[in-house]
């Protein structure tokens, strides 16, 4: 099972970090995989998940959306009916829980869309850790009403005024204050990526989507779904319905950001765009230009606004087991309104991209196909964006 | 063997590296060329020489601001190593490169090691580079006789500062705090007992870097360590524009590289 000792799912991931933080990593990942072995621990994880976020999310057949693309059945995994609307908290309360579990009594995130910033801010609070995010200053005019949410869950927000003002430059920010606190400091990342042993930790934490498709579908139909289509930023929620599912025969879908378009170059299509980088502590697919240097990526949705990407889905990308896509802005905003309209569902414009991606996909196959869409966010968020894109 | 050649000259005089930090092509290449030639001329006894990136995760605003400039100014892998060649035929003073692994990896390791030997580089500092990830560039920049400069931090325990010594040809970088690059910001207390447990657990030479922003904090590095190097309190003269940066960049070196000369007694 991957990674290897050293971090790696092939050649990707390992640790690229400054040397001050390298002890922290040691620590973390022991601390880790004595928490992982502990079914007190699990058990607590659990509690949590099941009492307090919400969980088990429902698999609902979205009927009307299914006959307006006409073909595969599309069944809606609805991780924005979780507490705090989006799947990220199942990966804030796992890492919190552990914070708390190593002593921490602080810890910080980096956000873009800031979906993870509340889902950090909500977990420290109610475990009554004190909590710093980092967000980048075009994302905090994009995303207001999510700034004012970690406001009210007793977070300190700090503004990022560097290089792109977006995720790439609050997570650059959010590990220099990782260095210089890093005695008292756990830093939860909210995606699979950065260095060892985060990209696997967030994994696992998020593979509860996987899980429960899995059963949930059995129960349903007696068999697993024959495709599973997800939005791919750092690529969190994809990672978490897809891993369980990686040794089965399901198609999997992974959906990047298509901005204006491919050949615009205005995009965030790391994995079909980019080639192997150092960014953020691991070896993965980035946007970059011919000297290294990291290009800015665009997309509509904050949350997919990121030129780097999870280490493991370089590494289902090269060989070929998930295949990625992308989908521009305009198609997300069409699948945005063509949801709200057929099922009632406002998702957020991270999840309209791989539900764009499903209606694309939909006609070409039959009615006995089980399509399932991670719906990985609610759209509150986004209503402002939506609404000054006509 | 520059590197090698100076710290034993200086280990032999008494006396303390004194080693000035300069963004390379900030704001341009030919600035920095007369800069490193005006610091070696004032008391510097190697230069470092930063390879601008994009998301310098180790670097605090003034350096950040000093990359930006430089990339502004199209710098590049291959700009900074023209520019070490320019140097080097008008100076013999050793020159470390300092940068981040992804232009270095994107460049390609052993096109980068050819070049940087070609060049007259001496040594490299890649500071998001831990002694995991290491071996591939350690292994290119051997072959060509180019000092991989690894890092310590206060945070490494005392066996891994010896696993590190034996990763570390020419000299050990140690990082004076947990932190980032810049002026300002608090000393560590216990920066002396720190130092003094590399050079317990290594022979090889130590210099201390990040937070070096005058005579002061020099000093009290250069106590415990072979020499000092001084980044962001440099580069910083370099932002606004106005006045004589070089003026001021020289004048600081002079007066760390006095204070320094003067403590070899008290030593």
């Amino acid at each position: 099972m991957l990674p290897d000792e050293q971090g790696r799912y092939g050649p990707y991931g390992g640790r690229f970090v400054p040397e001050t933080v390298i002890p922290a990593l040691v620590e973390l990942e022991q601390a880790y995989n004595e928490a992982a072995a502990d079914p007190t621990f699990q058990r607590e994880v659990d509690y949590y998940l099941q009492k307090y976020v919400g969980r088990a999310t429902p698999l609902y057949f979205a009927e009307r959306l299914s006959e307006s693309a006409g073909g595969a059945r599309i069944f809606l995994k609805r991780e924005d009916l979780n507490h705090t609307g989006a799947h990220k908290i199942n990966n804030t309360i796992g890492q919190v829980l552990l914070a708390r579990r190593m002593g921490k009594k602080r810890v910080i995130a980096e956000t873009g869309a800031g979906q993870h910033g509340v889902a950090t801010a909500t977990a420290a609070a109610l475990f009554g850790l004190a909590c710093t995010v980092f967000m980048g200053e075009t994302d905090i005019r994009r995303q207001s009403l999510n700034v004012y949410r970690m406001g009210l869950l007793g977070a300190e927000v700090v503004p990022v005024t560097s290089g792109t003002r977006t995720l790439k430059d609050a997570t650059s920010a959010a590990l220099r204050e990782w260095v210089t606190r890093v005695r008292d400091t756990y830093y939860v990342i909210g995606s699979v990526v950065g260095p060892h042993p985060y990209p696997r930790m967030v994994r696992d934490f998020q593979a509860v989507i996987g899980r429960e498709v899995r059963q949930q579908m059995m129960e349903m139909y007696g068999r697993l779904p024959d495709t599973v289509v997800a939005c791919v930023g750092g690529g969190s929620n994809a990672m978490g319905i897809f891993h369980p599912l990686l040794a089965d025969p399901v198609n999997l879908v992974g959906v990047e950001a298509g901005g204006h378009g491919l050949a615009t170059g205005n995009h965030a299509s790391t994995l079909q765009c980019g080639q192997p980088g150092v960014l953020h502590g691991s070896l993965s697919y980035l946007l970059q230009d011919s000297d290294g240097q990291v290009l800015e990526a665009h997309s509509i949705s904050a949350g997919l606004d990121y030129p780097g990407v999870g280490p493991e889905h370089s590494y289902l990308r090269d060989t070929g087991r998930v295949r990625y896509t992308a989908i521009t802005d305009a198609e997300a905003l069409a699948a945005f309104h063509q949801l709200a309209r057929t099922e009632g569902i406002l998702p957020a414009l991270e999840s309209a991209h791989a539900v764009a991606q499903a209606l694309k996909m939909a006609p070409e196959l039959n009615q006995d196909h089980l399509l399932v869409v991670c719906l990985s966010g609610r759209g509150d968020k986004d209503v402002e964006v939506v609404q000054s894109c006509g | 063997m520059r590197v090698k050649q100076v710290m034993e000259r200086l280990r032999k005089d008494g006396r303390k590296a004194l080693i000035p930090y300069l963004m390379a092509g900030d704001p341009s290449p030919d600035f920095t060329h007369r800069a490193v030639l005006e610091l070696a001329g004032l008391g510097a006894d190697m230069v470092e020489l930063g390879i601008p990136f994009s998301d310098p995760m180790a670097d605090g605003p003034e350096i950040q601001a000093a990359a930006q400039r430089a990339l502004y100014g199209g710098t590049t892998v291959a700009t900074v190593l023209e520019l070490v060649r320019s140097i080097r035929q008008e100076s013999a003073i050793p020159l470390i490169l300092m940068g981040y692994y992804n232009p270095i990896f994107r460049y390609g390791l052993k096109e980068f090691a050819g070049t940087a030997a070609e060049a007259g580089v001496d040594g490299v500092i890649v500071p998001d580079l831990p002694l995991e990830e290491s071996s591939p560039l350690f292994d290119q920049l051997t072959k060509v006789g180019i000092d991989f400069i690894p890092l310590v931090a206060p945070t490494t325990s005392p066996d891994r500062m010896a696993q590190i010594g034996q990763r570390a040809p020419g000299l050990i970088y140690c990082v004076s705090r947990t932190g980032v690059t810049g002026t300002g910001g608090e000393t560590d207390d216990n920066l002396p007992a720190y130092l003094n447990t590399v050079r317990q657990q290594t022979k090889r030479p130590t210099v201390v870097g990040f937070g070096i922003d005058g005579p002061a904090r020099a000093v009290a590095a250069a106590r415990h360590a072979d020499g000092v190097v001084v980044g962001s309190a440099l580069v910083r003269f370099f932002a606004g524009g106005t006045g004589n940066p070089l003026g001021q960049a020289g004048e600081l070196i002079q007066t760390i590289r006095s204070a320094l000369d003067g403590m070899t007694s008290t030593e």
